[in-house]
């Protein structure tokens, strides 16, 4: 067991020095009636090669992004990573820290959290960020919350075009499925924002969710949406599920923006098959204070020397333990390490050219595949991602063409079943990987598979 | 002295001058300036194509705000974050005997395994007949997880302990709500509970009625049923406890919880002491969560990311939340929707913290059972080896008791002395030790909470033990000084707390 560093006759020595004559009589205070009563049907213990096999042989099994023709995006999107990164997050000293407690051993985490919350406060232009969530879709729930401790109002209203497991997870966090009339309205699923969400903006509104750019690809009029907002009291959250497009785009606190919420993923961390991945989270000054999770802020030490401390801790759970603005009680803190690396790496300079490169690689996907027949391209306006109508079931066709090693995108139904109006959509992705070979192959085997 | 509400001075006082030592090295412990001081807006450590594009899809939404992002090139960014790697305690530099936060050995198997681009590379929307390989390893996951449990069903989507308490507690009320029982809305949580505990509970709409610890540091079936009535939805209880001290009275708790119609939620953070001795299921459990950043390994990375899935009674499996692996024969399947079931809802995008799952695996099946139930057996016994080896010196919170996985000691052998706990964890980094726990559980005086974990060998406790004790009897003979100035040998002296929170400086400006 190489994990495990006594030997037998330490053992022995240590359970004397207790004065116990076997281990089990540590434990005489459990109920007899469940004390080592099962046994197992699990296997003992193994070498780490037999152990590397047996997990290798189920990877295996896996259609990974690099052995196919890849346009997976919808809140997970696969960019490169630069080497130094996953090296540097590997050193023992960031990999095996835990959170800093004690901040006089702990500076080169708390420095870090400092750059990453200047960091993502300067992408999207807002104030001030925390250091991290779980993921871009918990981030929009507690975002929900926050709005409704900010305004003391209820109601809250999702855009139709938000990502339809976001909708699910704000819907769950406030236990309220937005069918009624309360104080969740969901718009529906929709491929072109149908339902004015202005217009249903009232004195009781707490805060409009708006994902830009949307599930569907397109970009937002973020500007109007927090006019319309603001005007009657109520708080814009703006949702961003790829980062990279704030190379190109707007940055929400530009454009109105009170919360900002987003998934980081896209920097620094592979697909993961969905997790871990971070979540980013960001507001103005004035709201720092019902801001969740943790916080990193600049200090002094002893000596005068500039240091850095978790603060503003009179928010979190372990002090105000049932007054706390959230049960959040960890970050993503690995995850932001490498995101932040990685936007160190790329600088401004080269997070414009990223962006500009995923655009025009997005460009070159569209431009060749809506001259398909039995291909619409929906969208008037996008970053790196589209809608297309097929000719027929989107399901369908990603199936036949996973067995061809294209991974072709998601049909929306698979999000949203049972919406016959959503049955031939599929949404899919460009990135900077995307090879003009990838689109041949994806353009030919659609071609094939609609005629 | 300016002290937050758990007893913790939040910043120097004046004894405490606090002076670092001039003993360091600049090229060892360094004075790292900001990303923003040393990068710049030209640099870039990363190579990619220039492209022209039109704004013929843009919209007139293109970014107009400056981005303010320095870059760093590749030999600048490797040593700003060595660098400032430099100044992190680590478990691998060293013993990290934080109670309750089981820092134990982070193995590199695993962190191999994660990385393989058959679990690493694959998307969470790509079809599910391309992914069969990722849904066998969460399945064998999950069989483990109920295995060692003995429970029936397992919700693995939850991304942290506190993600799964919410999970725990949502399946709870909408058991509760399909009963006809929604009217239920008090939580029992005993007051030696972790922060998140009660914060979940108001989280889900639901007061909170505390339960003390009697004298023996442990949770009265007597306080328990006093507390019960018509109102009471669930207890949260946490066993083994945050005293380190196994229940014993958990099953007639559960018995006394169920008979009042209330369920019982089980904190599983100190779940290391037990696994493969005591199962859950069989105390009458009717949801835990189990963190995987603790018992089963993955590492903590500096505050996460952590994964806690969640392990279900018969009675709330139901409720479970969407999504979760379906096996029929060798076929397995992704449930993303469930239309007219009772499933509670979505806790996350996607399907949770894989890359944790792959890690947590490799440590299951590298310990196997037999390994397993030996973590359980050394972590008891690190902890009890600490507490006989202290106990002549430190006063233990509730008396001469075997302990668990940790042991807890309060700060009356301190009393008089003017060494405070927080002056004594300081000192502790003076001789090369992360402190332990500190001011937690809120239930005795000045906490000191030690969990050694199963990974240290007879010859560092030896030493820890050797060192604290020379610490306390230092402390008891008046030898402030070392107490108040520590700690000397860090990168920084003692931070001031209460300025940070007074002047909230959250991120770099330019000066």
């Amino acid at each position: 067991m190489r994990y495990l560093p006594h030997s037998n006759i330490e053992r022995e020595q240590m359970l004397k020095a207790i004065g116990v004559n076997e281990i089990d009589e540590l434990f005489k205070v459990v109920p007899a009636s469940v004390y080592k009563k099962k046994s197992f049907e699990l296997p003992n213990h193994s070498p780490e090669f037999l152990v590397q096999a047996k997990l290798e042989a189920m990877a295996n099994k896996n259609l990974c992004a690099a052995n196919s023709a890849f346009f997976i995006g919808g809140g997970a999107y696969r960019h490169h990573v630069p080497a130094s990164v996953d090296h540097l997050i590997q050193r023992s000293e960031w990999l095996t820290a835990y959170t800093p407690y004690q901040p006089e051993i702990s500076q080169g985490t708390l420095q870090a959290l400092f750059e990453f919350q200047t960091q993502v406060a300067n992408l999207m232009a807002m104030d001030v960020a925390n250091a991290s969530m779980y993921d871009g879709s918990t981030a929009t729930a507690e975002a929900a919350l926050m709005a409704r401790r900010i305004t003391r109002k209820k109601k809250i209203i999702l855009s139709s075009s938000l990502h339809p497991q976001y909708k699910d997870v704000v819907k769950t966090y406030l236990n309220d499925d937005g069918k009624s009339e309360g104080d969740l309205i969901c718009l529906p699923d929709s491929e072109d924002n149908k339902g004015n969400i202005s217009s249903l903006i009232d004195e009781n509104t707490a805060a409009i969710i708006v994902q830009t750019p949307d599930f569907y690809g397109h970009l937002r009029d973020v500007k109007s949406l927090a006019e319309a907002a603001h005007a009657q009291g109520a708080l814009l959250i703006v949702v961003i599920t790829e980062i990279i497009s704030l190379g190109l785009l707007e940055a929400p606190g530009s454009m109105g923006a009170d919360i900002v919420v987003a998934e980081g993923q896209s920097l620094g961390n592979p697909l993961n098959y969905g997790g871990p991945f971070l979540g980013l989270m960001a507001t103005r000054q004035k709201y720092v204070r019902q801001l969740p999770g943790r916080l990193c802020g600049e200090t002094i030490d002893a000596n005068g020397k500039r240091g850095y401390v978790l603060t503003l801790s009179t928010r979190e759970q372990h002090i105000r333990r049932e007054k706390a603005t959230s049960n959040i009680c960890t970050n993503a803190g690995l995850c932001s390490l490498a995101f932040s690396i990685h936007l160190s790496l790329l600088g401004q300079k080269g997070f414009v050219k990223l962006a500009r490169l995923n655009h025009a690689r997005a460009i070159a996907m569209v431009k060749t595949l809506e001259k398909i027949e039995g291909v619409e391209l929906l969208n008037k306006t996008f970053f790196n991602e589209v809608t297309l109508r097929l000719s027929k079931p989107a399901n369908e066709v990603v199936e036949a063409l996973a067995k061809k090693n294209i991974l072709c995108g998601i049909p929306v139904s698979r999000l949203v079943p049972n919406e016959p109006r959503l049955e031939n959509l599929l949404v899919l992705a460009a990135t900077e990987l995307t090879t003009d070979q990838d689109i041949k192959i994806l353009a030919s085997s659609l071609a094939k598979e609609l005629s | 002295m300016n002290m937050n509400s758990t007893g913790r001075p939040t910043r120097a006082d004046k004894t405490s001058s606090s002076k670092n030592a001039e003993i360091k090295s600049a090229a060892l412990l360094p004075d790292e300036p900001l990303l923003f001081e040393i990068g710049g807006y030209e640099h870039s450590g990363v190579d990619l194509f220039e492209v022209e594009i039109n704004d013929e899809f843009l919209g007139g939404f293109e970014r107009k705000t400056s981005l303010d992002l320095p870059g760093l090139s590749e030999p600048e960014c490797l040593r700003h974050y060595v660098r400032l790697s430099r100044l992190n305690m680590s478990i691998d530099a060293g013993i990290y005997p934080l109670g309750s936060c089981t820092m134990k050995h982070n193995p590199r198997l695993n962190e191999k395994i994660a990385r393989l681009a058959g679990f690493a590379d694959i998307h969470p929307l790509q079809p599910v007949s391309s992914v069969q390989g990722a849904l066998e390893m969460i399945d064998e996951l999950a069989l483990w997880l109920m295995e060692l449990t003995n429970t029936s069903a397992v919700s693995m989507s939850p991304k942290a302990g506190a993600h799964g308490e919410l999970c725990g507690m949502m399946a709870i009320k909408a058991a509760l709500e399909a009963k006809g029982q929604g009217h239920r809305s008090i939580v029992l949580v005993p007051d030696s509970a972790h922060g998140t505990n009660p914060a979940t509970a108001a989280f889900l709409g639901y007061k909170v009625r505390s339960i003390p610890a009697n004298k023996n540091g442990v949770v009265d079936v007597e306080a328990v049923i006093a507390a019960l009535d018509d109102d009471v939805a669930a207890i949260m209880l946490t066993n083994p406890n945050t005293c380190g001290l196994f229940e014993p009275d958990v099953i007639k708790i559960a018995d006394a919880v169920h008979d009042a119609g209330g369920y019982f939620y089980c904190d599983g953070a100190n779940f290391n002491a037990i696994m493969g001795l005591v199962c859950p299921g069989d105390l009458g459990i009717d949801a835990m969560h189990i963190n995987l950043h603790k018992t089963f390994s993955t590492p903590h990375g500096g505050g996460g990311p952590g994964a806690g899935p969640v392990v279900l009674s018969k009675a709330l499996a139901p409720f479970a939340p969407v999504p979760f692996v379906k096996k029929s024969g060798s076929d397995l399947s992704l449930i993303e929707h469930v239309n007219d079931s009772d499933s509670f809802g979505r806790l996350t995008a996607f399907h949770g913290q894989i890359g944790m799952f792959t890690r947590s695996l490799a440590f299951m099946l590298s310990h196997g059972k037999d390994g397993i139930t030996q973590v359980a057996y050394d972590a008891v016994l690190n902890a009890n080896y600490v507490r006989v080896r202290l106990q002549k010196v430190f006063s233990l919170a509730f008396g001469d008791q075997a302990c668990m996985h940790e042991v807890l000691f309060d700060d009356s052998f301190l009393k008089g002395t003017g060494v405070s706990t927080l002056d004594f964890a300081k000192a502790m980094i003076d001789e090369g030790f992360h402190p332990m726990t500190m001011y937690f559980p809120l239930v005795v005086s000045g906490a000191m909470l030690i969990e050694p974990t199963e990974s240290e060998s007879k010859k560092t406790l030896d030493y820890f033990c050797d060192k604290m004790l020379e610490l306390a009897n230092d402390a008891i003979a008046g030898n402030v000084d070392r107490f108040k100035q520590a700690p000397k040998y860090a990168p920084l002296a003692r931070l001031d707390e209460t300025l940070a929170a007074r002047q909230p400086k959250l991120k770099w400006t330019k000066s």
